[in-house]
């Protein structure tokens, strides 16, 4: 099944979480990933929802989303016209002799050493998906001690903003 | 997410159009000075209730003090929360109006759950007002708390907690906005104690602030014209008429919609009354327990016009085999119902209302250029259905009533006028069947979720809304023990409703499966409420109760009974109509079965000839 980004623009109040997580639920649709966060608007927040679901059941959560009252606005987000990122915090065993390898690779992936143990370092990454797997995939050979990682966020590319027309019209 | 239509409107665009114009509040208070209780007493009555159905306790108490001075709001003890739900609904359904109920925290308000969700299913406004622990021990597991707004969140159209004083009027103006517009359903309304207790100047009417609701209801000129055309162009088209008519109060622009085109149509169990059943080109009801013509003509069309239904699988059956060949039009306010369990090719979202309205004056316009549908033959075809497949029952052998025949003369001797509520089971689908509609809301039952012990307080509720009506609850023995604590409620308010225990001594629609699927294994479907024993005696329960109770075991008592119910006014009465056991729902189409296999009786399938 094809994965497909969703920004919803909800009310800013309390519950809302808990009225889009238990909708996915009841009606039987897949959360891949969930971000949610304030806006530059204080009284709207925005999700970022990924979900695993053909064109069919998409338009039912679309529908099933904008029935919710507190739910402003749904736009599914395009990838390729839009910048999707995720943050990874992963820490990795790594003794005096590794920690040069790693400290390259992590450099390769314009990551960041965020805290240095005697045998493990702490890396922050942010990228699309694919990318940070990759990370991973080169990383585990040396021991990952822990792992945690975001939701994905995304925002469109190009000058419109989707805040804008829900603004004027809240 | 891309539209197949170009003239479809996306979900998100639907959600920017602008609301509908909100009913004019009712009268505007300059602030006062108020309790929280006050606040909502005084809410209540500004936005015109003048029932409310309720128990108080302990977190609601603060609120049943003022209620106790309203002048305009009556408020009606019940004897169990979820009647006070149920009275509520049929309240709603009978008039059209926001049904409103009332109950405390914790076990007051998970009581409420059924109604509220039954609401949910079948689109009933009603507002449900619970009282909530005090805002600083929300929690903490306190004394009687329940996160009643979390338990109803998937089972409401939405709801409220509100744990300020000054947040209750827009609460409460709101709940009723969302209850009463777009596709209706139950909204709830939690207040803490606190809230409720302190200080705040009350002033009406609030400013709503709903920016994520914008319902739809004017239809899509684009996707009307396009209805029109494939309208004018079908061999055997078909109305598909739900329950989004009956709450549209659309019936009206129906009948002329149906006379205009001649198009013969089907009306849902939830639509029952929304054509009258003698209207010569209504096919009865589609579905499960439908008649043959209905689901027949249903399957066999080129053309569904569905208006304010669902595609529910009780009507389709085995969806892939629905309705073969035929394009689909839907209309409904809720877009999220258009090509949910079959797409559809012209989605239409908007208030049945008006979209009828639209389509009437698009095919008037296309038939004055010359552009009629013709579908005699047709018609004909499904005339020659319903003269080969009409409804009937089977007289009973031993001695004891059909239950069909007892339904059927209840219908006959109270006329269309009266009110006919059910719970859910085997009596009814015989009402749904039986009796002869040709009122709008004359007709109402718990459809979607299917709630048994729905007739007793919703027969309740619809009395209350319309006393000059005679309203029936025609109920089942095990639907009746499931609430009949209301008829307390009944003879102390003086809401004589009239109780027809459709008494077969058994969970009947269960036992029907039992016999037909289940190899008459009758595992846990006996009641002994009659044949042998009776336990209760309904008779005694209902004097005991100061309810007058008659009984009917024999087929020429029947007439009499229903006489003497209808003639006593002063009080409740009911009747406990003995029935034989074995009767059973006809025709059927069993579940996940193609409405292909639809059988008039037991192992009677019909015979159709080569064309069909």
């Amino acid at each position: 099944m094809p994965k497909h980004t969703l920004s919803v623009l909800v009310e800013n109040k309390p519950g809302v979480l808990a009225r889009i997580a238990g909708l996915f639920s009841r009606r039987s649709f897949n959360i891949d990933s969930l971000a949610v966060g304030p806006t530059e608007h204080p009284d709207i927040s925005r999700m970022t929802v990924v979900v695993d679901v053909d064109e069919a059941p998409l338009e039912q959560v679309t529908k099933q989303l904008n029935k919710l009252v507190e739910v402003l606005k749904v736009v599914e987000l395009d990838q390729s016209a839009s910048v999707q990122r995720q943050i990874l915090l992963i820490k990795v065993r790594s003794d005096a002799a590794a920690r040069s390898h790693i400290i390259e690779t992590v450099d390769l992936f314009r990551g960041k050493i965020i805290d240095v143990g005697p045998d493990t370092l702490t890396i922050e990454a942010t990228g699309k998906s694919e990318k940070l797997d990759a990370l991973l995939t080169l990383l585990e050979p040396y021991g990952i001690r822990e792992l945690v990682q975001s939701g994905v966020v995304a925002i469109g590319r190009g000058p419109r903003s989707i805040t804008d027309r829900t603004l004027r019209s809240a | 997410m891309t539209d197949t239509l170009p003239a479809r409107p996306t979900p998100a665009q639907l959600a920017q159009r602008k609301p509908a114009a909100q009913p004019a509040p009712a009268t505007k208070t300059a602030p006062v000075e108020v309790t929280g209780a006050q606040s909502l007493v005084l809410s209540l009555e500004a936005v015109g209730v003048d029932t409310v159905f309720g128990i108080p306790g302990g977190a609601i108490l603060p609120a049943y003090d003022p209620l106790m001075d309203s002048k305009s709001v009556r408020h009606i003890l019940v004897r169990h929360e979820q009647g006070a739900g149920h009275a509520a609904e049929g309240y709603a359904a009978a008039t059209g109006k926001v049904g409103v109920c009332m109950a405390t925290s914790g076990p007051g308000a998970t009581n409420l759950v059924t109604p509220i969700a039954d609401a949910n299913m079948d689109s009933v406004p009603i507002v449900a007002i619970t009282g909530q622990v005090t805002s600083t021990s929300i929690g903490t597991d306190a004394f009687q708390e329940a996160d009643i707004r979390g338990i109803t969140m998937p089972v409401s159209k939405h709801n409220y907690l509100v744990t300020k004083a000054e947040d209750i009027p827009r609460a409460i103006a709101e709940a009723f906005h969302l209850a009463s517009t777009g596709r209706p359903g139950p909204v709830l309304v939690d207040v803490s104690k606190d809230a409720l207790t302190s200080r705040t100047t009350f002033s009406w009417p609030p400013t709503l602030d709903l920016p994520g609701y914008h319902p739809v209801t004017r239809p899509h000129g684009k996707q009307i014209r396009e209805a029109a055309r494939l309208i004018a162009a079908a061999q055997r088209p078909i109305f598909y008429i739900g329950g989004g008519v009956i709450r549209a109060r659309a019936s009206e622009e129906l009948r002329r919609l149906v006379d205009l085109t001649q198009i013969p149509l089907v009306t849902t169990l939830m639509a029952r009354g929304a054509v009258p059943d003698d209207h010569p080109l209504h096919l009865g009801m589609p579905g499960m327990h439908g008649t043959v013509s209905a689901v027949t003509g249903l399957q066999k069309s080129d053309l569904i016009i569905a208006l304010g239904a669902r595609f529910d699988d009780r009507v389709t059956g085995q969806l892939s085999t629905f309705a073969p060949e035929a394009t689909i039009i839907h209309a409904d306010i809720d877009p999220a119902e258009i090509s949910k369990n079959r797409y559809a090719d012209v989605p239409i979202v908007g208030d049945c209302k008006e979209v009828i309205v639209d389509l009437i004056d698009a095919i008037a316009a296309d038939q004055a250029a010359g552009r009629v549908g013709d579908y005699a033959a047709w018609r004909t075809r499904v005339a020659g259905w319903m003269e080969t497949y009409p409804l009937g029952y089977t007289d009973v052998q031993d001695g004891l009533l059909a239950p069909q025949h007892v339904i059927e003369r209840i219908g006959a001797l109270s006329g269309p006028e009266a009110t006919y509520v059910a719970g859910v089971g085997q009596h009814q689908m015989w009402a749904a069947q039986f009796i002869r509609y040709s009122r709008p809301n004359s007709w109402i039952n718990s459809g979607g979720l299917g709630t048994m012990g729905f007739a007793i307080p919703a027969a309740m509720g619809a009395k209350v809304a319309e006393p000059h009506r005679v309203v029936w609850a025609i109920d089942g023995d095990g639907c009746f023990q499931m609430t009949n604590q209301e008829l307390a409620t009944c003879v102390i308010n003086d809401i004589p409703i009239k109780i027809a225990v459709i008494n077969n001594s058994s969970l009947g629609m269960v036992r029907q499966w039992q016999t037909l699927f289940y190899n008459q294994r009758y595992s846990n479907t006996d009641l002994h409420t009659s044949h042998n024993s009776r336990i209760p005696d309904f008779v005694k329960l209902a004097e005991a109760y100061g309810v007058l109770g008659l009984r009917a075991e024999k087929p020429e008592d029947v007439d009499a009974t229903i006489q003497e119910a209808l003639a006593v006014n002063d009080r409740p009465v009911l009747i406990d109509f003995v029935v034989h056991r074995d009767a059973m729902v006809w025709p059927m189409v069993p579940a996940g079965v193609s409405n292909d296999k639809i059988l008039d009786a037991r192992d009677a399938a019909p015979v159709w000839e080569r064309e069909d």
